[in-house]
């Protein structure tokens, strides 16, 4: 942040956190990154992986765009709100899938929706005719590119009420504390008599709802629709939710801690293109930033063990 | 003490494939007593206290616990009828605090503006209560138990089981994993729990232990009951001839 800021000072002679364009850019960014993050913290909490996130948005993307653009004689806040819905029951598929495929079938999590994320990509693309699927619907502009107060932009709206309600469910719910608990030690769990089969299912579902939604952000965003909307967007969630404070082996990680690694990742990647760097930096940077907060994660855990074994 | 058993395991065998884990096994337990279960590895110590918890169900033969039979009862059913079974893991979940631990899958909610929220708090305090009714005080309860020592997880399984009212408490190898002092702990909380009536069948391959803290001792030999001998009335030359196999009473 002070990077850019400076650079900023120095290059242009003027603030670039002091901008409320860049601000909001910023923002919109990370909303992105962070409602296909939030599914995700669930799901790594509970020591699995979901890969197919990416594909899954592009599905929820599509699918609005299409069933929008076949409904150009409604009004457009009911073709809206008809593409919103198609959009989220149709990307629930595939959450649905890979809940069963890992609950019940017990099919390892990057096993089962790496396979989704093949199949949800064919789909996404067959569903969009292999094209980007371009809309024009005034209700759909106003939701994406629309401020309150003409200074917050709307998806940053819904993004907070929708990170609160899964900061309750994480927080202060049976099924928050069961996703902990079988992240933890899963035979904990079970001998506790937690039906771990449902919650699974249940994290997984919730892990493409909140993918559909950033999907059917980007749709409203830029009035299209695109397969492979969500596709670079993974590796930024799954940054996200490990800076975040995540642990790869499960039963670790919080909704706030997500929100600042969207945010640290927003202001990398919008960061970065407002210094001019050629966008495949970002992938570059973001890549080595995961690494990185890994790292930082497994030294914590070393020295917090450490000091238990000296002190006890 | 009262005269009926409050569990009684009648001829019961299982076959795995061409094993037979159990030949037969036939064993009472009264309330407030402490069993030992001994024998080599394979004897079949294993699969009789599974087949008490639930966990595996007998081919043939009974088991009654106060009068009901478990036979063809999940775990989860016999947890309910007061059988508490501590594996040597622990069963603990690491990343989770001591308050959460007791009462993980019967957690205590309360409302906040009408919302229902986990009760944190009074999960701590009554677990702070249920493990000081054991004589163990730990300062933090927030602290995830994996910063704990093996006798402070230990002790909180233990307290887990009583909390939730275990007649019977089963303990795989309660004191495998532990330092001196902290086996001379884990003893004392069985001798407490006997004192309030729980009735304990524990796992060992420690002698010593076995002959602290139980009334009797059963042992196992290649699925068979090698024999049975009040504590009094034993030594460790005999019991170590029984799980060899040299000493078999005839039955």
């Amino acid at each position: 942040m002070v990077f850019f800021e400076v650079w900023s000072w120095i290059v242009y002679e003027r603030t670039f956190f002091g901008n409320l364009y860049n601000v909001q850019s910023v923002l919109l960014t990370a909303t992105q990154i962070l409602m296909m993050a939030l599914g995700l913290t669930l799901v790594i909490i509970s020591a699995g992986i979901d890969l197919s996130i990416g594909f899954i948005a592009g599905l929820a993307a599509v699918t609005m765009a299409v069933v929008i653009r076949a409904l150009p004689e409604l009004p457009p806040a009911l073709s809206f709100s008809l593409g919103i819905t198609a959009g989220i029951a149709v990307a629930l598929v595939p959450g649905m899938i890979n809940g069963w495929l890992i609950a019940k079938l017990k099919v390892p999590s990057f096993i089962g929706t790496l396979g989704m994320f093949g199949v949800t990509r064919g789909v996404a693309f067959l569903i969009a005719g292999g094209a980007t699927v371009s809309i024009s619907n005034s209700t759909a502009k106003a939701f994406g590119n629309g401020k309150l107060l003409d200074t917050i932009p709307i998806p940053v709206v819904v993004a907070i009420v929708v990170t609160l309600l899964f900061h309750y469910l994480l927080k202060y719910t049976r099924f928050g504390l069961y996703t902990y608990a079988m992240g933890g030690n899963i035979q904990s769990a079970i001998r506790a008599g937690v039906n771990t089969t449902k919650i699974t299912f249940f994290i997984y579902i919730l892990s493409a709802f909140t993918a559909a939604l950033a999907g059917l952000f980007y749709t409203a965003r830029f009035s299209a629709g695109a397969a492979d909307a969500g596709e670079p967007i993974l590796l930024n969630a799954v940054a996200a939710v490990f800076i975040g404070g995540a642990s790869l082996t499960g039963g670790s990680g919080t909704i706030a801690g997500t929100v600042i690694g969207s945010l640290i990742i927003a202001i990398i990647q919008f960061g970065l293109v407002f210094i001019g760097m050629p966008p495949f930096w970002q992938f570059i940077t973001v890549g080595m930033v995961i690494i990185i907060a890994v790292l930082i994660d497994q030294s914590r855990d070393k020295i917090a063990r450490s000091t238990t074994v000296a002190t006890s | 003490m009262n005269t009926d058993p409050i569990l009684s395991v009648a001829n019961v065998s299982k076959r795995f494939g061409g094993t037979l884990a159990s030949h037969d096994l036939s064993l009472d337990l009264y309330e407030g007593e402490v069993l030992a279960l001994a024998g080599d590895n394979g004897a079949g110590k294993s699969t009789l206290i599974k087949m008490i918890s639930g966990v595996h169900s007998p081919d043939s033969g009974e088991i009654l616990f106060r009068g009901q039979t478990l036979s063809r009862r999940s775990p989860q059913e016999v947890r309910d009828l007061g059988i508490e079974t501590i594996y040597q893991d622990l069963a603990l979940a690491d990343n989770l605090d001591v308050g959460v631990n007791i009462f993980l899958g019967r957690e205590r909610m309360k409302k906040i503006c009408g919302i229902p929220v986990l009760d944190r708090k009074t999960m701590r305090e009554e677990s702070r209560g249920a493990l000081k009714h054991l004589g163990i005080v730990l300062n933090d309860l927030s602290m995830p138990v994996r910063y704990l020592s093996g006798g402070q997880r230990q002790a909180i399984a233990i307290s887990r089981a009583v909390y939730w009212q275990a007649k019977l408490i089963i303990m795989d190898e309660p004191t495998a994993a532990l330092g001196v002092p902290e086996q001379r702990e884990v003893k004392s909380l069985i001798r407490r729990l006997k004192a309030e009536g729980v009735s304990i069948i524990f796992i060992s391959h420690n002698l010593t232990d076995i002959f602290d803290v139980s009334d009797r001792i059963l042992v196992l030999e290649r699925g068979r009951k090698a024999g049975e001998r009040l504590i009094g009335d034993t030594n460790e030359d005999e019991v170590v001839g029984m799980m060899m196999g040299r000493i078999l009473d005839d039955q």
